[in-house]
């Protein structure tokens, strides 16, 4: 059964505006019951082609077959109704809705027209999550849902249409190693019921866990597809990369020095004013990467922002460089010695529509050399930016591009560069990696294990728990606000992690 | 000394509440056509306009089939009112939706340039039509519900209320229905709150702005035409005295529910009914110029009470670009 194909791609070609080919003729097969998993970089061209299975793009070349037959989708409707259905990266979930009325969106209604009947589709969900063991609450809203429930919230969006065929986009980017767990289950379920998914995934552990076959996507073009049985995570990641890949950081023990930050049980509340963090007490010595682990909600934004100056502090005490600067304003705080790399690049760490060079400058814009008396020196600005630009190998045709123009990981390693060029003693870094790939992954690790090796203190916040591992001295486990577990990075266990991240204190272990 | 005392006897409370609630519908009206405007993500700015426009077409259409004399047209006369305010009211949403959902232009400016468009517009033509003359149109009467309109009390209070009060309060009741039991409302909150989800489960946003914006301005055009039409039966220049703006504001301090809408218009109704017969009573130490300010001074106090940011839709006043 497994060898009837049911989607058939043939030559599929998209060239975006520009002239960047996304897609290069490429075919591939998916065939009924099976996992298949589409394995690439960003920027491999993996979304894209998914997009265009799912109507959201339409091929420039190439065809899609369904079932055997020609198709041409002009929307996701259309994809909808060949029984298609994606789980998107972001979720498209209305928060303030519960779970039912989002699956009631824009779904015909089970008996009268016109009327949301919530009971009805309620009753759909309760059915669904039984038999694939989902287990979601359909009156609850979205909002109050985790992130793990918010995922199966969307698997049974695509059920409850009647989906044969399931497209997700990295969907384990977000989850605890638990939560990967359930839902790598939950999948295995969907396919013995005949169900055939596509997982799209840069993580090789997982994609060597869960599927039947691999294709592996880099530049554009389908590099190979292997049955997971017959290859190594060494030889998929060669594919993928196009070389050999180290995987492991190398480094040598730490030596720690000074405490230079010192957080005392630190109180602050989120957008909502609730609680989010309650008495966070860590320290981070001269010359040693401390990893704050966590799924993602659980304070991590916070504390960056705390730090940072960007939000009050409720109670508590923040202390750098043996300075206290606890409701300091921002300014104030990068003087003391902190520089930041913010998890969210594009909307605290740069402007978009400003040049490289511009944006080089940013924090210390305002002082010499970049301005005299009053007046901008934009001729420094250029050639301290080119200095910059070369020392972090950031791939751009001038320092007067705008940084919008560049990839995630070149706008990164711009970022990178201005927190370190201006002299901080605390680097702090948030999610430094998300939505780099993986030659500028490697690049930003090596340069924070020198920027220790050096003698900065880093803190480093970050939800992807294998960056955590390959960086970390000592590891922090951050869970509703408090750190509730703190080891040597040397020798711990995934899975005794995971169990913190998921709440249980370390001493319960 | 003014006799204060006259103002706490249950005949002066009675037509309190009874002016109360007909100064309320008119802005009720207005501000219930802005919260469905509001869930479906669009800021409409332009009740102030709208209204206008609302007022002078319903007066105009009723004034014109009085004129006609034609027998068994003339007692339609301020039904054909209202739906002429109901479609002029539309009209103008029509321009809302085609510059704020279509074009994605700045939805507050667009707003204002509404109520700048609606002043001018219904100051023109009232001039060129009517010059200074001044026209009358017959009003409605009240329509006091057999049995209980001679209840003490309630029954001048509740039943023996005009068809349009009678109406608006249908109104609330079906709106509310609409909005969280129906298909339809259930888009037009979703496009209010995350345009993305709605696109990819299928809905069309802008579709379903369109409608939201259409319908909103429409019943703000009603509630202009049942101030000339059915309560004053005049118009003149700039006749709705900044109601659209506080509209506006009752939405906000309604947080989007269409029930606390009311009670909030009812609010503000009985304090404009206060100020006239405080007026009328001449209690000669307060200026009238002050007893004048008393329903907005109040709408400014009411808006205080804490903020609405999380009731707010969350893409209120957002363009929908599509990926």
């Amino acid at each position: 059964m497994k060898s009837t194909p049911i989607v058939e791609l043939r030559n599929i070609t998209k060239r975006f505006p520009g002239g960047v080919l996304a897609n290069d003729r490429v075919s591939l097969d998916l065939r009924q019951g099976e996992i298949l998993g589409l394995l690439g970089e960003n920027g491999a061209g993996k979304t894209t082609l998914m997009n265009i299975l799912y109507g959201l793009y339409r091929p420039d070349e190439g065809e899609i077959r369904l079932r055997g037959a020609p198709v041409h989708f002009h929307s996701p409707h259309d994809a909808i109704a060949h029984g298609l259905g994606m789980v998107h990266q972001h979720f498209m979930l209305v928060p303030k809705f519960t779970v039912a009325e989002n699956l009631m969106l824009g779904q015909p209604s089970p008996r009268a027209p016109l009327l949301a009947d919530r009971r009805a589709v309620a009753q759909r969900i309760l059915d669904l999550s039984a038999q694939y063991g989902l287990q979601v609450d359909p009156h609850a809203p979205v909002w109050q849902l985790s992130v793990g429930q918010e995922q199966r919230v969307e698997i049974l969006k695509t059920l409850y249409r009647g989906a044969e065929i399931l497209i997700l986009d990295e969907p384990t980017a977000v989850l605890t190693p638990q939560e990967v767990d359930e839902l790598l289950t939950i999948l295995r379920n969907l396919a013995t019921d005949g169900r055939s998914i596509i997982f799209i995934s840069h993580k090789l552990r997982e994609v060597m866990e869960v599927c039947d076959r691999i294709a592996v996507m880099r530049d554009g073009r389908l590099v190979d597809v292997v049955l997971t049985a017959q290859t190594t995570t060494q030889a998929l990641s060669r594919m993928m990369v196009g070389r050999e890949v180290m995987l492991r950081v190398d480094k040598a023990p730490a030596t720690p020095g000074e405490v230079l930050l010192r957080i005392q049980n630190l109180h602050a509340k989120d957008d909502r004013g609730l609680p989010a963090l309650r008495g966070v007490n860590l320290t981070v010595r001269a010359g040693e990467i401390v990893g704050v682990a966590g799924v993602e909600g659980n304070g991590q934004r916070e504390l960056e922002e705390t730090l940072r100056g960007l939000r009050p502090v409720s109670a508590g005490r923040i202390e750098l460089c043996g300075r206290d600067v606890t409701g300091r304003a921002p300014r104030d705080i990068i003087d003391a010695g902190l520089g930041h790399v913010p998890s969210d690049r594009y909307r605290t760490g740069l402007l978009r529509d400003f040049s490289v060079a511009e944006n080089l400058a940013l924090v210390t814009v305002d002082r010499p050399p970049f301005t005299r008396r009053g007046l901008l020196d934009m001729a420094v600005m250029r050639s301290r930016a080119r200095q910059l630009v070369q020392a972090f190998d950031v791939r751009t045709p001038s320092v007067d591009v705008r940084v919008a123009a560049l990839s995630g990981g070149n706008a990164q390693k711009v970022v990178l560069a201005r927190e370190i060029a201006h002299g901080p003693r605390v680097l702090l870094v948030a999610q430094p990696t998300r939505g780099v790939d993986v030659g500028a992954i490697e690049y930003v690790h090596r340069e924070l294990v020198r920027r220790r090796d050096e003698g900065m203190a880093i803190l480093l916040i970050s939800t992807e728990l294998d960056e955590i591992l390959t960086l970390s001295d000592r590891i922090v486990v951050l869970y509703q606000g408090r750190i509730v577990g703190e080891c040597p990075a040397e020798g711990v266990s995934v899975e005794a992690l995971g169990l913190m991240m998921g709440g249980t204190p370390s001493h319960a272990l | 000394m003014a006799d204060w005392s006259s103002l706490l006897t249950l005949a002066f409370l009675t037509t309190l509440l009874i002016s109360g609630i007909r100064l309320a519908i008119p802005i009720f009206l207005a501000a219930l056509g802005e919260i469905i405007t509001e869930r479906g993500g669009v800021l409409n700015l332009g009740l102030e306009g709208i209204m206008l426009v609302g007022a002078l077409a319903g007066f105009m259409t009723a004034y014109a089939v009085e004129q006609s004399a034609t027998p068994w047209l003339v007692g339609l006369a301020p039904w054909l009112g209202l739906a002429a305010g109901l479609l002029a009211g539309a009209l103008m949403g029509l321009i809302m939706a085609v510059f704020a959902v279509s074009l994605q232009t700045d939805q507050v400016v667009t707003g204002i340039m509404l109520v700048i468009l609606g002043q001018g517009i219904t100051t023109y033509v009232y001039r060129q039509q009517f010059g200074s003359l001044t026209a009358r149109v017959t009003t409605m009467p009240s329509m006091p519900i057999p049995g209980f309109a001679e209840l003490p009390l309630v029954g001048p209070i509740f039943f023996n209320l005009d068809p349009v009060t009678y109406g608006s309060l249908f109104l609330l009741l079906a709106s509310l229905f609409f909005l969280y039991q129906t298909t339809w409302g259930l888009n037009i909150r979703a496009v209010g709150e995350h345009p993305g989800a709605a696109e990819t489960s299928g809905v069309n946003v802008a579709v379903v702005r369109y409608a939201a914006v259409l319908l909103g301005a429409a019943l703000t055009g009603l509630g202009g035409a049942v101030l000339t039409v059915a309560q004053l039966g005049i118009f003149n220049e700039g006749i709705t005295a900044g109601r659209g703006w506080i509209a506006v504001a009752l939405v906000i301090f309604a947080r989007w529910r269409p029930e606390r809408a009311f009670a909030g218009a009812f609010l503000f109704g009985i304090a404009t009914a206060l100020q006239f017969r405080i007026q009328a009573l001449n209690l000669g130490a307060i200026p009238y110029e002050l007893l004048l300010m008393l329903p907005y001074v109040l709408t400014l106090l009411v808006l205080l009470r804490g903020d609405s940011r999380s009731t707010a839709p969350a893409a209120l006043g957002k363009a929908y670009v599509k990926e």
